[in-house]
């Protein structure tokens, strides 16, 4: 059975009490332990709490789950507009911690945690290539899922479903011409 | 080769390694159309001689938007494309994807319902590994040791076919329920086949590959991951637990029948074995994937005798749960009932929050991440599909090696493309 993640947060806490953490579950629940719980991270300072997440004993996240991004364009209530959410595993103790991060236009950026967890490395990739958020100090941040030359970021919000980069809507080059 | 921190290579930036004239060093496209790739990836391999000094991969000749297309599907439609997405073990992603869309409805389903999903997870996570060890020895030359296991698989697709009327792509999950309940003979043919169809395929299989001498040495050793790395690069599943991660969702995060008390009359978590293997090399990862076929057979064979009575679905009054079709063609608050449901602006009411739900399928650990904002369909879903995670060590794994061995890892990892691009 899973331990509480509680304590790890308390440590985090302590360890760096001028980063408004703002504890708190992702969704609220009616049983406290099936509460799955989120900390906010500023990105100039994501990489050192990040670094102490994995190294400090009382922490051990071992292992980066997984990394998306939420374009929060349009979401109600929301003040920023793409979130960056960083699932943590600490394989050794079996709890889990998910750490968000805001960025917004122009420019989103965030710091590359692949120096952290190695695996890192394609999921940031996918999500430079998604939503076009950049991640510095990333080895190869090339388009992974869509072609070299595509310009746009299908999953942000303000892409469509249907009609762009369509068929129907290639220029049609002639052979001599091309 | 080990990979430590000081030789990992990491992958240039450079999408194409020109051939400098002159030089031994030469170019070779492995895919996107080889046989080993059972699907379309393709890897840049920089040779020298037969000998692999660099390899790049290249995915997203798949990529079909999956994510993107269930911002504009409703709870129960999105079930259809995750049959799609690890296509080898479709009913498994069916199970892992209501079971995020419950975590985020707060929907306990039914006894009966649980022990249905375990049985078909299970069976899933069978038919994925069948694929998985006949390949490895198909890609490795050993043509017969391929069919051995695809003959069991087979009735697997005719137990599916009997549940839900399709043989691969089943969609038989829906929120809070499935799509109906089984036929009153499938437990008896689940227990056959559990009985008589699996064990002697297995056991044709371990004697053709285990101890086979050119299998065993074209594996041994080959695309070694410590246990370290293994955790650093995100591995989950058989991949991990063969270089020795003391993990599986199913013992640390148990969800259906995998947790004590699940039919709510205290009844203890089904009893099972994860197998752990040491060695980290195609051959560990090979037998790992062999133990954990039998452990399903034994969990299935606990269940297919005490499936508990009552419904398959939960809270039919309280409108989550679309009603069965006897009901929608003969009554005519069945009809509205389900008009109700399937109409965009009524539909499913989700409370507003993120929930992240994960189940352990046969590839590694398959999550959802969902975000709703309390509409019909989610607002962003986030697929964590274990092959993408678990193959991006892959070019590390094979630097030093053979050519030859490209197949044998890629084998022993079980990449599913269509997962892996999504």
């Amino acid at each position: 059975m899973s331990t509480s993640v509680q304590p790890a947060i308390d440590v985090l806490i302590a360890r760096f009490p001028d980063i408004e953490f703002a504890p708190g579950p992702l969704m609220p629940r009616d049983k406290k332990e099936d509460e799955q719980l989120c900390v906010r991270v500023p990105p100039d300072r994501l990489l050192e709490v990040m670094r102490f997440l994995r190294e400090d004993p009382r922490c051990s996240f071992e292992q980066l789950c997984d990394l998306a991004c939420v374009d929060y364009l349009n979401f109600p209530n929301a003040r920023n507009r793409f979130g960056i959410v960083y699932a943590l595993l600490s394989v050794s103790r079996g709890y889990r911690l998910w750490v968000k991060c805001f960025v917004n236009d122009p420019d989103p950026e965030v710091p590359s945690v692949t120096s952290i967890w190695w695996g890192a490395d394609w999921p940031e990739r996918e999500v430079y290539d998604m939503f076009g958020i950049r991640f510095e100090g990333h080895p190869d941040l090339r388009r992974i899922l869509t072609w070299e030359g595509f310009e746009a970021h299908p999953l942000r919000k303000d892409y469509p479903l249907h009609g762009r980069g369509e068929r129907e809507n290639f220029v049609v080059v002639p052979r001599e011409g091309a | 080769m080990t990979t430590t921190p000081e030789t990992v290579p990491r992958v240039g930036p450079a999408t194409y390694v020109q051939e400098e004239p002159g030089s031994d060093v030469w170019v070779l496209n492995l895919g996107p159309q080889h046989p080993a790739t059972h699907t379309t990836f393709r890897h840049v391999l920089e040779l020298d001689g037969e000998r692999i000094l660099s390899c790049t991969v290249h995915i997203g000749y798949l990529h079909s938007g999956f994510e993107k297309l269930g911002e504009h599907l409703d709870y129960n439609q999105y079930v259809v494309v995750t049959d799609r997405m690890n296509y080898v073990s479709p009913v498994a992603n069916n199970i892992t994807w209501h079971h995020a869309c419950e975590k985020l409805f707060g929907i306990e389903i039914t006894p009966r319902c649980k022990a249905i999903r375990t049985i078909c997870a299970e069976l899933a996570r069978i038919q994925d590994h069948l694929v998985c060890l006949g390949c490895t020895g198909l890609e490795l030359g050993a043509l017969t040791a391929f069919i051995y296991p695809f003959n069991a698989r087979e009735t697997i697709y005719d137990l599916f076919e009997e549940i839900c009327g399709h043989r691969f792509t089943t969609s038989y999950t829906r929120v809070g329920g499935l799509m109906q309940d089984i036929t009153p003979e499938w437990p008896e043919k689940v227990r056959r086949y559990c009985n008589e169809v699996l064990p002697p395929a297995l056991e044709d299989l371990e004697r053709l590959l285990t101890r086979n001498r050119i299998f065993v040495e074209r594996t041994r050793g080959i695309g070694y991951i410590s246990r370290d790395d293994a955790v650093n690069w995100g591995l989950t599943g058989p991949t991990a637990r063969a270089s020795g991660v003391r993990r599986d969702v199913r013992k640390d995060e148990p969800y259906l029948c995998y947790a004590d008390n699940w039919d709510g009359k205290g009844s203890s978590a089904v009893d099972f074995k994860v197998p752990i293997g040491q060695g980290g090399d195609c051959y560990t990862r090979f037998r790992t994937r062999l133990a954990e076929t039998r452990e399903s057979a034994k969990i299935i064979l606990q269940l297919a005798d005490n499936i508990p009575e009552g419904p398959v679905n939960v809270l039919p009054d309280e409108k989550m749960t679309l009603p069965g079709k006897e009901e929608v063609y003969f009554s005519i608050e069945g009809l509205i009932h389900h008009f109700e449901q399937i109409m965009t602006n009524r539909g499913f009411r989700p409370p507003t929050g993120e929930v992240y739900g994960s189940n352990e399928t046969a590839n590694g650990e398959l999550g959802f991440y969902l975000v709703s904002d309390g509409g019909n369909s989610p607002y962003r879903v986030r697929c964590r599909p274990p092959s993408f995670i678990n193959y991006q060590c892959f070019p590390h794994l094979v630097v030093g090696h053979q050519i030859s061995d490209v197949v044998a890892v890629l084998g022993s990892f079980n990449i599913i493309a269509a997962e892996l691009d999504r």
